[in-house]
C-alpha cells in the first residue's frame, strides 16, 4: 500500500466534510481553528494517507494537495 | 461596382459582405427575408457561415457570440422579430459587443401586418430591452444611402463597441433602385480588437471576460456611468439632412420613406411660394435636437410625419422645445402618407 | 523519504480566488474537473467559456479562460456564434437544469440537432439553486421546493424532463451521456466524459452533451454529505447513469 500525506490549503477550505466522508482510510476530520472565512478547515489527524486522492477528487473547492511519500530503498 | 438596380434588401445584404460581413444569424419575417436568402447563398461560397437560427431569440445570441470574438456579424429581422431581439440587444449593449441589427420595420403593435411602417421608432431609440442602453439608430432614406449606412454601421459598432440599428422600412427593402456598392474593406479585415475572445494567446495568456452582471451596486453604476460617457461620445456621429430650411416658416421633420415622400410635397409647395423645408434625421439615435432646436425660433410651424401614429413627434417637440407650435400626420397599419396628404395638411395649417 | 506531489490546484483554475459556492456544492466539483481537463489537454489559451444564468453566473472569476456572459438559457445560442467564427477555439457551455431544460429549450435542442462542435457540461440539481429553490422541470416527484411546497405533483407540474434520453432521439450524430460527481468513483467517470466531450470537440467532431448529477445542499436543506447520499440513493434511479449516444 502506498504511503501519502496531504496537505489542506486551510484558507480554501469550507468545511463541508465530503473528504472526510470520501477517505477510505478515516484519516481525515474536521478542525478545532477557524481560518479567515469563518469555517474550520480539515485536518490529516493521524498517519496511514494511502495516497489515494479520493478527498481531493472530491474537494469542490480545491484545498487539498496530496503527496506520495517513497521510500529510498 | 458600376451601378445596378436592385431591390433594398439584397442591396442591404450585398453592401455587408462587401464591409467584410461573413457570418449572418436570422430567422425568417416578411419583408426581409430576401437578406437571409442572399445570404445563405453567399456566405459559405466566401469562407463564412449562414445559420439559420431556431427563433430571433437564438439569434440575436449568435450575433452575440459572433460579436463576442472581434467578427463582423450581421442579423436582420422585421418588428416581432426584433421584439424578440430585445433581450439579447441588452445584453450585447451590456457586454460591449459590436454587431449590426437592421430592421425593416412593419406594422404593429403585436403581429400587426405585413406592410410597410415606422413604428418602431420608440422600439429602436428609447430601449425595447431593459436596462439604461442606447443603440446608435440609422434611418436611410434612399437605398444608395441604405448601402453606406449598412457598411458605415460595421465601423461605429466596433469603433463604440456598441449595436448599431439599421430601421428601414418596407418600402426600402422591397423598392427596386440603381445602387453602386463599394468594396467597403479591401483586403484583409482590420485585426481583431485586444477585448475579443479567442485571442486569449495574442494577449500573453490574459483572459477576456464579456459581461454585464456587477453584483455590487457601486461597480454597476461605474459600468452604466461608463456607458453614459460612450453615449455622449456617440454624439458626435449625429446627422441629418436639412433640406430647403434657410429662409422656411414651416418645417417638416420626416424619416426614411416619408422623407422621400415629404420631399415631393415641399417641392410641390415651394411652386406655390410657400417657404417650406425639412429636417430628415438620419441619425435617430443620437436625435439631430440641436438642428432643429436652431431653426426653432424663425419657424412658424413644424409638422411632424410619420409611418405611425406619432413617435419621433416626442423627438421634435423636446427639440423645438415651445418655441413653434408642433403637429403631426401620419397613417399606421401599412398606409403611406400621401403627397397630396402632407400638401393638403401644411395648406390647412397656412 | 522522497515527497512526489501527486495532486495539487489546476493550474486553470483562477489563482487565489474562493468560489461564493456554498460548502459542499457539486458546482465546485464541475469546475475543477472543467480546469483540470483544460490542463491536461493544454488548451487555456484557445478555450472559449459561457457563463449560464445560476449560481454559476461568476463561474468566469473561477476557470482561468476567456469568457462569455449568456442570457438565461442562450448559452447554445451564443456559443454557436462563438464557435462559427472561430471553429479553431475550443467552445464550452455551462448550464444548469433551470437554464437548459426550462428557459432554454428551444436552444439546447436545436445546438443539438445542428450539431454544432462545441460541448455542453449540463448540471443538473433538481433546482432552482440561484434564486432560492424553486421547482425546476427535473425536480423529481414527491421532492419539495418552495414553488412545490407539497413535493413536486406530476398532475400540476408534469415529469422530470430527462434531457439526455430526449436529445438521443435526434438523429445529428452526437455524444451524450450522464454521469455524476456524487462520490469518487462516479466522479473519475465523469472526468472521462468531460474530457472526452472536449476531445471529440478537437478532433472536430460534433456536438457533445454531458449531463452531470449534482446537489444543492442549501435548498434540499440537507449536509453535503447527506445531499449526496440523496443524490445517489434518488436521483440516480431517476436519471440513469450512461452513453446515450456516441456519434453513431
Ligand atoms: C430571463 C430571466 N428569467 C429569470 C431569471 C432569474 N433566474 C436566475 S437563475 C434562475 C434559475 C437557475 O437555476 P439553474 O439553471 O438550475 O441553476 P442553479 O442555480 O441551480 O445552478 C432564474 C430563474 C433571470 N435571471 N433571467
Ligand atoms: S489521499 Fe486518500 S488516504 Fe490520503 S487523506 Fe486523501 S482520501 Fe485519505
Ligand atoms: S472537501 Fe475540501 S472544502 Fe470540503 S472539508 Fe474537505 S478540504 Fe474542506
Ligand atoms: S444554492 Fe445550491 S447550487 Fe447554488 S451554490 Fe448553494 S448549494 Fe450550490
Ligand atoms: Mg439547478
Amino acid at each position: 500500500m502506498a504511503k501519502g500525506r496531504i496537505n489542506v490549503l486551510e484558507e480554501y477550505c469550507k468545511s463541508c466534510g465530503l473528504c472526510v466522508e470520501a477517505c477510505p482510510v478515516k484519516v481525515l476530520r474536521i478542525s478545532d481553528h477557524i481560518n479567515s472565512k469563518g469555517y474550520r478547515p480539515v485536518e490529516q489527524f493521524k498517519e496511514g494517507c494511502i495516497a489515494c486522492k479520493m478527498c481531493a477528487t472530491m474537494c469542490p473547492d480545491a484545498a487539498i494537495e496530496v503527496y506520495k511519500i517513497e521510500e529510498k530503498q | 461596382m458600376a451601378r445596378v438596380l436592385m431591390k433594398g434588401t439584397e442591396a442591404i445584404a450585398e453592401a455587408a459582405i462587401q464591409a467584410g460581413c461573413k457570418y449572418f444569424f436570422g430567422y425568417p419575417i416578411t419583408p426581409q427575408n430576401e437578406i437571409p436568402e442572399y445570404m445563405s447563398g453567399k456566405l459559405p461560397k466566401i469562407g463564412g457561415a449562414y445559420v439559420q437560427a431556431e427563433s430571433e431569440v437564438a439569434a440575436i445570441n449568435m450575433v452575440m457570440g459572433g460579436g463576442s470574438t472581434g467578427t463582423r456579424i450581421m442579423t436582420t429581422s422585421s418588428s416581432p422579430g426584433i421584439s424578440l431581439m430585445s433581450e439579447g440587444i441588452s445584453y450585447i449593449a451590456g457586454c460591449e459587443i459590436p454587431a449590426v441589427i437592421v430592421n425593416v420595420m412593419r406594422g404593429g403593435p403585436g403581429l400587426g401586418g405585413i406592410l410597410p411602417s415606422q413604428a418602431d421608432y420608440f422600439q429602436s431609440t428609447k430601449g425595447g430591452g431593459n436596462g439604461d442602453y442606447r443603440l446608435l439608430v440609422l434611418a436611410p432614406s434612399t437605398l444608395q444611402e441604405a448601402v453606406e449606412l449598412t457598411q458605415e454601421a460595421f465601423d461605429l459598432a466596433e469603433k463604440y463597441r456598441n449595436p448599431v440599428m439599421i430601421l428601414a422600412d418596407g418600402f426600402m427593402g422591397q423598392m427596386m433602385e440603381a445602387v453602386e456598392i463599394k468594396e467597403h474593406v479591401s483586403g484583409d479585415l482590420p485585426p481583431r480588437e485586444p477585448w475579443a475572445l479567442g485571442c486569449m494567446g495574442e494577449r500573453g495568456s490574459k483572459r477576456s471576460i464579456l459581461k454585464s452582471l456587477y453584483l455590487n451596486p457601486e461597480d454597476l453604476e461605474k459600468h452604466n456611468i461608463k456607458l453614459q460617457k460612450k453615449y455622449r461620445e456617440m454624439d458626435k456621429e449625429v446627422r441629418s439632412e436639412s433640406y430647403l430650411c434657410d429662409d422656411a416658416e414651416i418645417l417638416v421633420a420626416a424619416f426614411g420613406t416619408t422623407a422621400r415622400i415629404a420631399r415631393s410635397a415641399i417641392n410641390n409647395l415651394r411652386k406655390e411660394g410657400i417657404r417650406i423645408g425639412m429636417v430628415r434625421p438620419i441619425t435617430l439615435y443620437p436625435f439631430p435636437t440641436q438642428t432643429i432646436r436652431d431653426l426653432a425660433s424663425s419657424l412658424k410651424h413644424v409638422l411632424v410625419v410619420e409611418m405611425n401614429m406619432g413617435q419621433m413627434l416626442e423627438d421634435v417637440q423636446t427639440a423645438v422645445c415651445g418655441k413653434a407650435p408642433v403637429s403631426f400626420f401620419g397613417h399606421a397599419g401599412g398606409i403611406a402618407p400621401s403627397v397630396k396628404e402632407i400638401e393638403d395638411r401644411v395648406r390647412s395649417i397656412l | 523519504m522522497n515527497e512526489i506531489k501527486i495532486y495539487e490546484r489546476p493550474k486553470a483554475w483562477a489563482e487565489g480566488v474562493h468560489t461564493h459556492y456554498c460548502p459542499g456544492c457539486g458546482h465546485g466539483i464541475l469546475h475543477r474537473l472543467i480546469c483540470e481537463i483544460i490542463d491536461e489537454l493544454g488548451i487555456q489559451n484557445d478555450t472559449i467559456g459561457t457563463a449560464p444564468v445560476g449560481c454559476a453566473a461568476l463561474m468566469y472569476d473561477y476557470i482561468d479562460v476567456d469568457f462569455c456572459e449568456a442570457a438565461h438559457g442562450r448559452a447554445p445560442a451564443l456559443a454557436t456564434g462563438i464557435k462559427r467564427t472561430r471553429p479553431d477555439k475550443i467552445v464550452f457551455t455551462y448550464q444548469g437544469d433551470g437554464d437548459l431544460a426550462s428557459i432554454g429549450t428551444a436552444e439546447i435542442i436545436h445546438v443539438a440537432n445542428r450539431g454544432e462542435k462545441l460541448t455542453t457540461v449540463f448540471i443538473n440539481n433538481a433546482i432552482y439553486g440561484m434564486t432560492g429553490g424553486q421547482m425546476a422541470p427535473t425536480t423529481l416527484i414527491g421532492q419539495k421546493a418552495t414553488t412545490c411546497p407539497f413535493g413536486r405533483d406530476p398532475e400540476l407540474a408534469g415529469y422530470p424532463m430527462r434531457m439526455c434520453e430526449m436529445l438521443a432521439t435526434l438523429e445529428t450524430p452526437g455524444f451524450i451521456t450522464r454521469v455524476s460527481v456524487a462520490r469518487p468513483k462516479y466522479i473519475i467517470e465523469a472526468k472521462k466524459a468531460i474530457k472526452k466531450a472536449f476531445q471529440n470537440q478537437i478532433e472536430g467532431k460534433g456536438y457533445s452533451f454531458v449531463e452531470v448529477l449534482s446537489n444543492c445542499p442549501t435548498n434540499w436543506g440537507m449536509t453535503p454529505v447527506q445531499a449526496f447520499e440523496w443524490t445517489e440513493s434518488t436521483m440516480i434511479p431517476h436519471y440513469p447513469l450512461g452513453v446515450f449516444k456516441d456519434f453513431k
